[in-house]
């Protein structure tokens, strides 16, 4: 093991997990508390034989970032808030298209233009139902600049073998968190590269819905019809029929959640069996809990990694034993709606809830809210 | 048969036509004279081409009818993907295909600063002066006084003259025809896709739409086309002409015409540095 020590942000570590993990083409436009982000992009993509590209603005970056996967690379963009925002008709037309890409959200407090360099977690809501239409993605949210470098791979991996895109939820607290990351050398990584077409199979369909149909790269020569318009297994738009567009969809949505297993990731800390009090949580938001419940036998503490598709029947059965549970959010409340969703009326479900200012949930206010 | 094909015939999807333009739509004469500029250079497989194009009726050109690698994009956003694809791969030739509201109105911010970069694309833009798909509304390019569903009393607006504007930025190549100067056009494409094959090459082709425009006018497409003949007329003439009889014309020409360095090239100069 030769890994590489480096001390740090959350936002660099995007960087270079996103070098790591094959990512050749990163459009943006510049946005706080996202941009060290771009500037690590900027000077890092040449150096890897990558594309680097400053946007006009965040409706252009998603788009570049469209016609960049198809034409074959890995592409990324990071934002915040107002620019996420602007992004939202793009990743509809990704998710329609089944266009492999990672968008990065560095959350800072909304609405509009709300407080640019203080951090939140109020997108949570927004990465999973921001589009119009039945829209499935996924959406990951790493703790730590470590976790940020290393998950980001998995976004990537998890882009690739779904042929979806997938959003990354950070926030400023990790985005401009200093902390020691442990670089992998290449042959540590394991990388999942999007399903080349062997023959003339469709690119729109698939009978499993589970199974992504391949994707070519343009100038392959499959002659592909890209549409953000309702098509058939061929590409062919095809906007009367019922069963065109239902049979689209539901694929689409099938894909995400009947892939749950692979994508759900989260981090169970003490015993869901014997703990009578628990902590859901995610993101920075994770680490004053962590501390919080350090010492406490009676506490258990979720943190979910993948935001998007919630395993709910994972966390029902983690849950199942504990009669409060605190779920701290650095806004006025959204995750708290799926822990209310999996257990019964009669368990006491509290939202610890700060946002802006910079300031973070402390350990003493979750200390103090778990005595009920 | 195949040998009595029509020309064109060989870069279509034969599967899908007839197409759903309307009788007498002029998107037609712009896809023969297209087809016509391939043949004439002997591109006979457009494998290396990829058309993108936004939403609208002269979107629908190249999705589903040119039998090529096309992006049917969102509305307004079919250069920021057309530069997507030519940055990742720049062997392929991106063409794209819009309307005036999909590129100069909605996309406009796109159209603007693709030409600031002189990026390496070549932009159709068919004026058909309003929204056609959307049942003739008003757009940027819409003169001022038309009656459409929007401007019921007479656009009060002034249009924009987008091959003007372009012409002031760093474009390559910018030129501006009516549709019944069909040898010009295909001329131009001819030039753009053969002998400058750099950065930002912008084509404007003046089509009034036939349903929404030539209709309401009470006229058929081939008496427009007749009119056309005597109202569009080149720089050259209309700027010998005393300033208050110009406005009754639509200028026509080569607005510019340039072959520098497009935005690959800058770039790979660019990356050099880096590897310095």
């Amino acid at each position: 093991m030769c890994m590489k020590r480096m001390l740090i942000s959350g936002n660099e570590a995007v960087a270079y997990g996103a070098i790591d993990a094959g990512c050749r083409f990163y459009a943006g436009y510049p946005i706080t508390p996202s941009s060290e982000i771009m500037h690590m992009m900027a000077k890092l993509l040449p150096e890897h034989g990558g594309v680097f590209i400053q946007a006009e603005d965040e409706l252009a970056a998603i788009n570049m970032l469209i016609g960049a996967s198809w034409a074959g690379l890995k592409a990324m963009t990071a934002t915040s808030g107002p620019g996420f925002s602007l992004m939202q008709e793009g990743i509809g037309y990704a998710v329609m298209t089944e266009t492999p890409l990672v968008v990065v959200d560095v959350m800072r407090a909304g609405p509009a233009t709300g407080q640019a360099t203080k951090a939140a977690q109020g997108d949570l809501m927004q990465a999973r139902w921001g589009r119009h239409g039945d829209q499935y993605l996924v959406v990951l949210a790493p703790e730590s600049p470590q976790e940020a470098y290393d998950l980001i791979i998995e976004a990537f991996n998890i882009s690739e073998s779904l042929r979806t895109p997938v959003v990354f939820l950070s926030d400023e607290f990790i985005g401009h968190g200093r902390e020691v990351v442990f670089r992998k050398d290449p042959e540590e990584i394991q990388l999942v590269e999007r399903r080349r077409p062997s023959d003339h199979e469709p690119l729109f369909g698939s009978d499993d819905p589970r199974i992504p149909p391949p994707m070519p790269r343009l100038g392959d020569g499959y002659y592909v019809l890209v549409t953000g318009s309702t098509h058939n297994e061929y590409g062919y738009r095809d906007v009367h029929s019922f069963e065109t567009h239902y049979r689209l969809v539901k694929r689409l949505k099938e894909k995400i959640w009947g892939n749950i297993d692979k994508i759900f990731k989260y981090e169970v800390v003490g015993d869901p069996e014997g703990a009578e009090k628990a902590v859901v949580c995610f993101g920075s938001t994770c680490r004053s809990a962590k501390e919080a419940i350090e010492g406490m036998d009676d506490v258990v503490l979720i943190r979910l990694i993948t935001l998007w598709p919630l395993n709910y029947d994972l966390l029902r059965k983690l849950l199942s034993n504990v009669s409060l549970i605190l779920v701290p959010e650095l806004s006025l409340g959204q995750l708290i709606y799926d822990v209310q969703q999996v257990v019964d009326s009669d368990v006491k479900v509290i939202g610890v809830n700060k946002v802006g200012g910079g300031v973070p949930i402390y350990p003493s206010e979750i200390k103090e809210a778990l005595k009920g | 048969m195949s040998g009595h094909e029509h020309p064109s015939l060989k870069y279509m999807r034969k599967e899908v036509l007839p197409t759903a333009f309307c009788p007498g739509c002029f998107n037609g004469i712009v896809m023969n004279a297209l087809f016509q500029a391939f043949e004439e250079l002997e591109i006979l497989d457009l494998k290396k081409y990829v058309f993108v194009s936004g939403i609208g009726c002269s979107s629908w050109i190249p999705s589903p009818y040119i039998k090529a690698d096309s992006l049917h994009t969102l509305h307004g956003r079919a250069i920021p993907v057309a530069t997507g694809v030519k940055l990742a791969n720049p062997d392929l030739e991106v063409i794209v295909i819009g309307g005036d509201g999909d590129l100069a109105s909605i996309g406009g911010n796109h159209l603007l600063h693709a030409a600031r970069r002189n990026m390496d694309l070549v932009v159709i833009m068919i004026n058909n002066l309003v929204y056609g798909m959307t049942r003739g509304q008003a757009a940027p390019t819409t003169p001022k006084g038309m009656i459409t569903p929007t401007t019921p009393y007479g656009n009060p607006e002034e249009p924009m003259d987008v091959a003007r504007l372009l012409a002031s930025t760093n474009a390559n190549y910018v030129a501006k025809w009516c549709i019944s100067q069909y040898m010009f056009l295909k001329n131009s494409f001819k030039k753009v896709l053969g002998e400058i094959k750099r950065g930002f090459r912008f084509i404007e082709v003046y089509a009034p739409c036939t349903t929404f425009v030539i209709r309401r006018e009470n006229k058929t497409p081939g008496q427009k086309l007749k009119e056309l003949m005597n109202t569009c007329i080149g720089l050259e003439k209309l700027e010998k002409m005393p300033r208050e009889e110009r406005t009754k014309y639509i200028p026509t020409g080569v607005f510019k015409e340039n072959d520098k360095p497009g935005f690959i090239d800058n770039y790979r100069q660019y990356v050099s540095i880096s590897k310095r």
